[in-house]
């Protein structure tokens, strides 16, 4: 013992051999570093302010033209560039009617699965069904919007027979539900999953069952990740395209009947955007006028989500 | 321990208790009579056991994956682990205070009353609350602010209403797990004092790293130990001052007088 603590001792030193040893010195590494992993975090925020600065100039370009009114924009009910009509309305509705389906599925289902998962499954039954569910959120939008047409339209024709168009909001809107099902029951799950034990344990050496303890102690020490997943859901949902320009309808309807057939924000971008349409016309320049209002949606979703997020971290300890 | 000074009902009696998880035995043979309405302290070395006893008392080792248990636990003369008992009503019976405070983030109210609720309890839920917070030495310092969330409490606090959200269940028996483990002393000294008040009242067990506290603080002790097969082992129980002025058993002896452990 004796021996290697006398190799561990500090040989002498003198005061300037100590001054010298502690000189500032320069560490190029450490800035080149510090440069590019700055640089990362700023290309998605360059691309960012690139997105949103190409999006305004040419919606500024619509809202210029002859005819093109914010008023209008914001109140009117009827949209048809082509022949000077520009009430974006019945593009929202579809998208919100799309959205709150969807939502009416991703909700319930997802807390579901994600309170089965975090407080009642086997460690052996989580580590198969996580990635199960998961592989669900890797199917292509596209798989799910041919799903919807060919399986879920004609399935809801049984209990609605005509009454229900072929192109209806419904079956979008139920499958996107099914779509964001895993994004809700993951983050979900994160945040049960992330309450600490000792609150159960609290809860269950007070004569709780299981059901009590998950519903009434876990879920709302979790409410805040909860919530957050919420609305990244919501906020996916408005924003997903591929299954509602297939299965809910391609011309804009201001309905809230979500049997009918109606075009999303998002479906008309698709269909505009994927069409032979020219340059510097009505329907060209008011994508980009719907783009930005998607955007701002989104923009003040997620600053929402951020906001319930940042609570979480106060809730306990 | 002379025999007649522990009454014919045991609040909770052992009998040859081994405790397992998986293949590993934890606790080998133990048979621990609890007196009722008096403070039993387990002391021990870390690694010992007592902490797993002290859960097997109202089935929280449920929870751990691999636990099983032989013997048998008898409360009310009823095996707690026979095949027709239900854990949860267990629980209701003999209430815990942990280790680290645990409030739920709800208001200091609802912390009290939700247990009580859960339960089915139909009475004035006002009164039960200010009782079990009284009953905890904490409702002069909470009542005005009964809706703040039992998050904002000092530590100390924080416990004092984990022992009051314990009371409104109305148990029989209240298992303390190092419960002053994470205060200060003048704290933990609040939390004794309040103990032995509760003891008038209720069956207290507790486990204790501190010698000083289960000295203090308890009726009867019980000294836990590792035998060579890291098992732990129940080496002496018995009258809280004979344990520690007049031990038997050698390892107890050095225990308490801090050569080993």
């Amino acid at each position: 013992m004796e021996v290697s603590l006398r190799h561990l001792k500090r040989p002498e030193e003198s005061a300037l051999d100590v001054s010298r040893r502690l000189q500032k010195r320069p560490r190029w590494g450490e800035g080149f570093i510090q440069a590019f992993l700055f640089f990362c975090g700023a290309v998605s925020i360059l691309t960012t302010i690139g997105i949103v600065y190409e999006l305004g100039k040419e919606a500024l370009l619509f809202f210029q033209m002859p005819g093109v009114t914010l008023l209008e924009f914001f109140t009117k009910t009827e949209w048809q560039p082509t022949v000077g009509r520009f009430g974006v309305l019945p593009l929202v509705s579809a998208t919100l009617v799309t959205t709150v389906i969807a939502m009416m599925v991703a909700v319930p289902f997802g807390l579901g699965a994600a309170i089965y998962l975090s407080e009642y499954a086997s460690e052996k039954a989580r580590k198969v069904l996580k990635p199960a569910l998961e592989v669900l959120a890797g199917i292509p939008t596209v798989v799910y919007g041919y799903f919807a047409l060919t399986t879920v339209t004609p399935f809801l024709r049984i209990f609605f027979g005509d009454a229900i168009n072929i192109y209806n909001m419904l079956s979008a809107g139920l499958t996107m539900g099914i779509m964001i099902i895993p994004l809700v029951a993951s983050v979900s799950e994160d945040a049960l999953h992330s309450v600490p034990n000792a609150l159960r344990e609290g809860a269950y050496a007070m004569g709780a069952t299981r059901l009590e303890t998950s519903l009434q102690v876990v879920v709302p020490a979790a409410l805040s990740g909860i919530i957050a997943g919420f609305i990244l859901g919501f906020s996916r949902a408005i924003g997903e395209t591929m299954i509602v320009a297939i299965a809910a309808g391609a011309g804009p309807n201001f309905t809230f009947n979500p049997l009918k057939a109606a075009e999303t924000m998002t479906g008309y971008i698709a269909r505009i955007s994927g069409g032979d349409v020219a340059y510097d016309t009505p329907d060209y320049n008011s994508i980009f006028a719907i783009g930005l209002l998607l955007f701002g949606i989104s923009l003040v979703l997620n600053i929402i989500s951020r906001r319930i997020s940042a609570r979480l971290r106060e809730v306990y300890e | 321990m002379s025999e007649q000074n522990l009454s014919n009902h045991f609040a909770i009696e052992t009998r040859n208790l081994n405790l397992f998880y998986g293949n590993f035995r934890a606790v080998k043979d133990v048979n621990l009579q609890i007196v009722p309405r008096k403070i039993t302290a387990i002391i021990g070395p870390s690694g010992c056991g007592k902490s797993t006893v002290l859960r097997s008392f109202n089935r929280m080792n449920d929870f751990v994956p691999g636990f099983h248990m032989e013997g048998e636990i008898l409360f009310h003369g009823k095996n707690l682990y026979a095949p027709d008992v239900d854990p949860v009503q267990v629980r209701q019976y003999i209430g815990m205070v942990f280790q680290k405070p645990n409030p739920f983030p709800k208001s200091i109210y609802e912390n009290v009353a939700w247990g009580a609720r859960i339960n089915g309890y139909k009475g004035n839920m006002d009164e039960l609350v200010e009782g079990a917070l009284r009953a905890a030495a904490l409702w002069d310092e909470v009542k005005d602010n009964l809706k703040k969330s039992g998050l904002s409490l000092s530590g100390g606090q924080q416990q004092r209403l984990c022992i009051a959200r314990a009371l409104a269940v109305k148990p029989e028996i209240i298992l303390m797990d190092e419960p002053c483990s994470a205060l200060d002393p003048i704290a933990t000294l609040k939390i004794e004092d309040l103990m032995r008040e509760l003891s008038e009242n209720y069956t207290i067990i507790i486990v204790t790293h501190n010698m000083q506290q289960a000295a203090r603080a308890s009726d009867y002790t019980a000294f836990f130990t590792m035998d060579e097969d890291r098992a732990g082992v129940m080496v002496e129980y018995g009258e809280t001052s004979q344990i520690f002025t007049n031990p038997r058993d050698k390892r107890t002896e050095d225990y308490i007088t801090g050569r080993f452990g």
